[in-house]
């Protein structure tokens, strides 16, 4: 395939059958490999759409200063849509994310402000809203509540889903912004009205949730509970378990966030298999592994690599 | 019924510093009024009037609880409840 430019080849990823995985020949799993995006995850369609919406508001000129709140892959997304551009990029990232997202933010030029683990994201959305107080000309396309964000997937995520699998009974997805649930989600509500909706939300270490009171807590302005069907919770050691299972059947080399989704999928496909109905299971692949071999994950047995994602935003 | 429910961080002041507590119940609603009971105080940090708190998410064996009938979702003998602040992602 040829395109003009590398940014115009976000999307367009391959959906891949997992005949390994699946339980049955009448309940079959599909990955959508996000990771094979220009900078390697799902968030480069957010981070393009959300450029491209502050140019059209007419917010960003030559130099413009871009401000995001991030735990790593948006910001990395960002910083590579940002320098083609002709941007600057700031990010405000928890310090308990791993080396290779600060290594990535650098390369591409973004300057990195850490924000305390103790509170992971949270932490950075407020730090994040304090800097672009201070500094009124810096543009925060806050991807929490920018429709930019779920609208790139109603536009394209949704409709390619939809065209690769017209059968589609099932859409998994991690929940962060909630944008790839909420514009994926609509879209193929929209024309597949029995679809079903369905979140993989991860479950962090204690450290993730140390709020000082339960109102500090954070609901993305983007959320619509209503898109959904359900919401599961995944801890890391089935997070961890899954991204090993995935890479040895199918071969799949993906991020701990993908074997979140994973285990959410696998749990749906179990009830559609004891129910004896038909299904197609799409799911996200949200980045390859790559930015994660540091932390341990592949490595040693299941405790040791739990032990080392404890207090790490991993998703 | 008896199930073990996970308390957060923020809300094991209220515990004696217990992560993992019993309490008894046919429904999340009943099971927290149990907890209530043992750990004054910590009922009214995760409902109001209108039902959850927004900031609050619970979890019986890991599905949200938002998703099935909220405060009436029924529990039975072993289940898990894992109450979390919202937080965010991304």
């Amino acid at each position: 395939m040829r395109f003009a430019s590398l940014l115009d080849s976000v999307g367009h990823t391959p959906l891949v059958g997992l005949p390994s995985l699946s339980p049955s020949e009448q309940v079959r799993l599909w990955a959508k490999l996000e990771d094979e995006n220009p900078t390697g995850s799902v968030k480069d369609r957010a981070a393009l759409a959300m450029v491209e919406q502050a140019e059209a508001d007419g917010l960003l000129q030559p130099g413009s200063v871009l401000l995001e709140p991030t735990s790593g892959n948006t910001g990395i997304s960002l910083a590579m849509v940002a320098r083609q551009r002709g941007y600057r990029l700031v990010c405000v990232m928890p310090e308990n994310t791993s080396a290779e997202r600060r290594q990535l933010l650098s390369m591409w030029g973004a300057e990195v402000i850490s924000s305390p683990a103790a509170g992971g994201s949270n932490e950075a959305v407020r730090v994040a809203k304090a800097l672009a107080q201070e500094h009124p000309d810096w543009v925060m396309l806050y991807q929490y509540g920018n429709q930019a964000n779920a609208l790139a997937h109603y536009q394209t995520t949704g409709p390619e889903l939809l065209a690769d699998l017209p059968t589609i009974t099932h859409f998994v997805a991690g929940l962060g912004t909630t944008g790839t649930l909420m514009g994926t989600g609509r879209y193929l509500r929209e024309h597949k009205p029995d679809v079903q909706v369905i979140a993989a939300e991860p479950r962090y270490g204690e450290l993730v949730y140390g709020l000082r009171n339960l109102d500090e807590g954070f609901v993305p302005e983007l959320y619509d509970e209503s898109v959904l069907t359900t919401r599961f919770s995944v801890g890391a050691r089935d997070a961890i378990r899954r991204t090993r299972e995935l890479l040895l059947t199918e071969g799949i080399f993906a991020g701990p966030s993908t074997g979140g989704i994973l285990h959410a999928a696998l749990g749906v496909a179990r009830k559609a298999q004891q129910a004896g109905q038909e299904a197609d299971i799409a799911f996200i692949v949200c980045d390859g592994g790559w930015k994660y071999l540091s932390t341990g994950l592949y490595e040693g047995t299941l405790d040791d690599a739990e032990q080392a994602l404890e207090g790490q935003l991993w998703a | 019924m008896s199930v073990e429910v996970r308390v957060p961080t923020i809300l094991r002041p209220l515990t004696g510093g217990e992560k993992i507590v019993q309490a008894q119940g046919a429904t999340l609603e009943a099971v927290i009024k149990d907890l209530d009971a043992s750990y004054p105080g910590i009922g009214e940090r995760l409902v109001d009037d209108s039902g959850l708190r927004r900031f609050v998410n619970v979890y019986v064996n890991d599905e949200d609880v938002r998703f099935m009938d909220s405060l009436q979702t029924p529990v039975q003998d072993g289940d898990s409840v894992t109450i979390l602040p919202a937080v965010a992602g991304g």
